[in-house]
């Protein structure tokens, strides 16, 4: 067990090279100039230009950069941004919270939900409840998210003044519902149509029925006997599922105003900040990646089949 | 009073086909102490019988319409859910036959055993984990102590099947249907396991429905018999008087189809055609396109299980010919 985390930790190390390098040539590769954007509508003079890049080592070969970059990074320089001024490191970590806390808000919403209108039909496949639920994961599915953002917002803010439109601190969990649930609707309808499957597939289970034989009274069957089995696969899904609901955040904070981490990756793009947009790449990648180490981690508690060695 | 008594049962189930008349009017009884064994066909009717009486059938789509089940002789089928599932696993257990997919994956066997102790008994985590460690003593598992954390995936089939027979030992309980508990086993550990499950049963002087096809086992350790044949009992019997001279062509043809030493070399018998489609049971006797003795009441009337000696019924119209012969 120690054994196989020290491996997968391990791994991270050419994932992470791999990643931060793969972005770093893709904003090198991008057209526009981080420094020609500071002067804006002015007509820049092309030697001061090319001082200021040649200060900013941006005139370098992009090895060379992005060894730089590297080495910075391994002593805890996440670099500087050149419109701001301000250290990449700082811009991140106060943007970086919001996002988690947006992602997290989002991903109990998914769980507890999912799993609950799962179970529900599943116990009741083919009753009027998991019809009805069906047709409403369906439509989660299909309506992409930023339409269903704009139409929450337009319902529960303009029209039903339930909240407000745009988020002014990302500190009120109260605010942060409405993106929280747009942003979970997608994975929400998965988690659902998943447990719902797999308890409806236990349910027919050899040992539901010792269960029952046993004479245990149904809230055990079904809390201890059937949830248990039914949730191997869906943590395995919602494993996968943090990365991308931080992705998703992205497009979530655009609607609705939260000054997260979607909010800088836009601006530093527009401007061309190579560092900002590789370091919270990166930082999604290292996300994504313990978390799907965890996860497998737990699939190995509740499933004693597996074993990792 | 009579330990278990099913009395003219009748089990539907709705299916896309239609009806499916599973079984059709089943009596037998059982008494502290005896060991029934069921015998018949595939799809006869056997196991559904066995979950009526259990509580266990899938309702929908099974349906009783008709029948009384006595234990002790109060009806089961008029208690509430609440009654009956006090009575499953602490006064009527049941074993079946796949150990490895009864016993859920995720839990050690110990957690399963002593969840009957908690359960029922309401016994505290520790009292209930010893209580399972003796269990498993009980049974003949090697190393309890050390293996009551262990998964059933760890355990070889014979193991299983003996922690499945812990399980229903658990508590004691009167009664215990074994539905065919040694078909999945390897032939070295069918015998093994069957005489553990003997020797438990005549220890606590437990009622046994044993569902079986093995017509070995059931000599050695069945007390009477019930053959059953499209959802209806056909031929009743104390076991040394039905191999000795069986009173049902079904029965009889069961019993010549088994390979025996001093017939050695000889062609075996076998009963000709299909089991009925349990949706279309045949008019009559449902036996009767297979039956190499059938004649034309056998094709519109139904034989009733007739008394055809102390203990002993045939539903067949011309018993008599059959165990004169
Ligand atoms: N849940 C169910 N839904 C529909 N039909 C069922 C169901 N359970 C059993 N049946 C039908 O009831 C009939 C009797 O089945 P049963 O399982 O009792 O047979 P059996 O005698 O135990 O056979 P086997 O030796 O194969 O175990 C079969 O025709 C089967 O198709
Ligand atoms: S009743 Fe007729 S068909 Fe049925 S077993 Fe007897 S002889 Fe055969
Ligand atoms: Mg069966």
């Amino acid at each position: 067990m120690g054994r196989y985390v020290a491996r997968r930790l391990l791994q991270m190390i050419p994932v992470f090279i791999g990643s931060t390098l793969l972005i770093f040539c893709m904003m090198f590769a991008l057209p526009g100039d981080p420094v020609a954007a500071l002067f804006g509508e002015k007509k820049p003079d092309p030697a001061q230009i090319a001082a200021i890049k040649h200060q900013l080592g941006l005139d370098l070969p992009l090895w060379h950069q992005y060894w730089n970059y590297l080495t910075g990074l391994f002593q805890g320089d996440f670099g500087t941004q050149i419109a701001t001024q301000r250290p990449v490191a700082e811009v991140i970590s106060q943007a970086f919270p919001v996002t988690v806390r947006l992602t997290l808000f989002a991903f109990v919403f998914t769980v507890l939900a999912g799993v609950l209108l799962g179970l529900v039909s599943g116990l009741f496949a083919d009753k009027v409840f998991d019809r009805v639920v069906l047709i409403f994961t369906l439509l989660l599915i299909s309506v992409p998210s930023f339409v269903l953002g704009y139409l929450f917002q337009y319902l529960f803010a303009f029209q039903l003044g339930w909240v407000t439109p745009t988020v002014q601190d990302s500190q009120d969990l109260g605010q942060l519902l409405l993106p929280a649930i747009v942003l979970a609707a997608l994975s929400l309808a998965y988690v659902t149509r998943l447990t719902r499957t797999s308890v409806a597939e236990n349910l027919r289970a050899d040992y539901i029925r010792t269960a029952i034989a046993k004479g245990l009274p149904r809230r055990r069957v079904v809390g201890v006997h059937l949830l248990r089995n039914s949730l191997i696969p869906v943590v395995t899904f919602l494993g996968t599922d943090i990365g991308s609901l931080m992705a998703g955040a992205v497009v979530t904070e655009g609607i609705f105003n939260v000054h997260g981490i979607g909010n800088t990756i836009f601006e530093a793009l527009n401007r061309r900040e190579g560092s900002t947009v590789v370091g919270i790449a990166t930082l999604i990648v290292i996300v994504y990646l313990v978390a799907s180490l965890l996860v497998d981690l737990l699939y190995a508690v509740l499933d004693p089949r597996i074993r990792y060695d | 009073m009579t330990l278990l008594e099913v009395r003219d049962l009748h089990v539907d189930f709705h299916t896309r086909d239609g009806i499916v008349k599973a079984v059709n009017g089943v009596n037998y009884q059982v008494e502290a102490g005896e060991t029934l064994a069921v015998l018949g066909e595939s799809g006869s009717g056997k196991s559904v019988t066995a979950q009526a009486v259990m509580g266990i059938l899938d309702m929908p789509p099974g349906r009783i319409p008709k029948g009384e089940i006595l234990f002790h002789g109060e009806d089961m089928l008029t208690m509430s859910k609440e009654e009956r599932r006090k009575i499953r696993g602490a006064r009527i257990a049941m074993i079946f036959q796949d150990a490895l997919s009864s016993l859920n994956p995720v839990l050690s066997v110990g957690y399963q055993l002593a969840e009957m102790f908690r359960v029922h008994q309401g016994a505290s985590r520790k009292e209930a984990k010893a209580k399972a460690v003796e269990l498993m003593d009980r049974v003949k598992i090697p190393a309890a102590k050390a293996r009551v954390s262990d998964y059933p995936h760890q355990f070889s089939g014979g193991m299983r099947q003996r922690i499945m027979i812990a399980m229903a030992l658990a508590l004691e309980p009167d009664l215990i249907i074994a539905d065919e508990p040694t078909t999945a086993l390897d032939v070295t550990v069918q015998a093994q396991v069957m005489e553990l499950l003997a020797d438990l049963q005549r220890e606590f002087n437990m009622g046994l429905i044993l569902i079986t096809h093995d017509l070995g086992v059931v000599a050695d350790v069945a007390d009477k018999i019930a053959v059953m044949y499209a959802g209806r009992i056909v031929e009743t019997a104390p076991v040394k008087e039905l191999y000795k001279a069986p009173a049902h062509p079904y029965t009889k043809g069961l019993l010549e189809s088994i390979p025996r030493l001093d017939q050695k070399g000889k062609e075996l018998y076998a009963i000709q055609g299909l089991p009925p489609n349990m949706a279309k049971v045949p008019d009559g006797c449902a036996f009767h396109p297979r039956c190499p003795v059938a004649r034309d009441v056998c094709r519109s009337e139904l034989p009733p299980l007739a008394e055809v000696g102390e203990g002993r019924g045939s539903a067949c119209h011309f018993w008599k010919e059959t165990l004169g012969e």
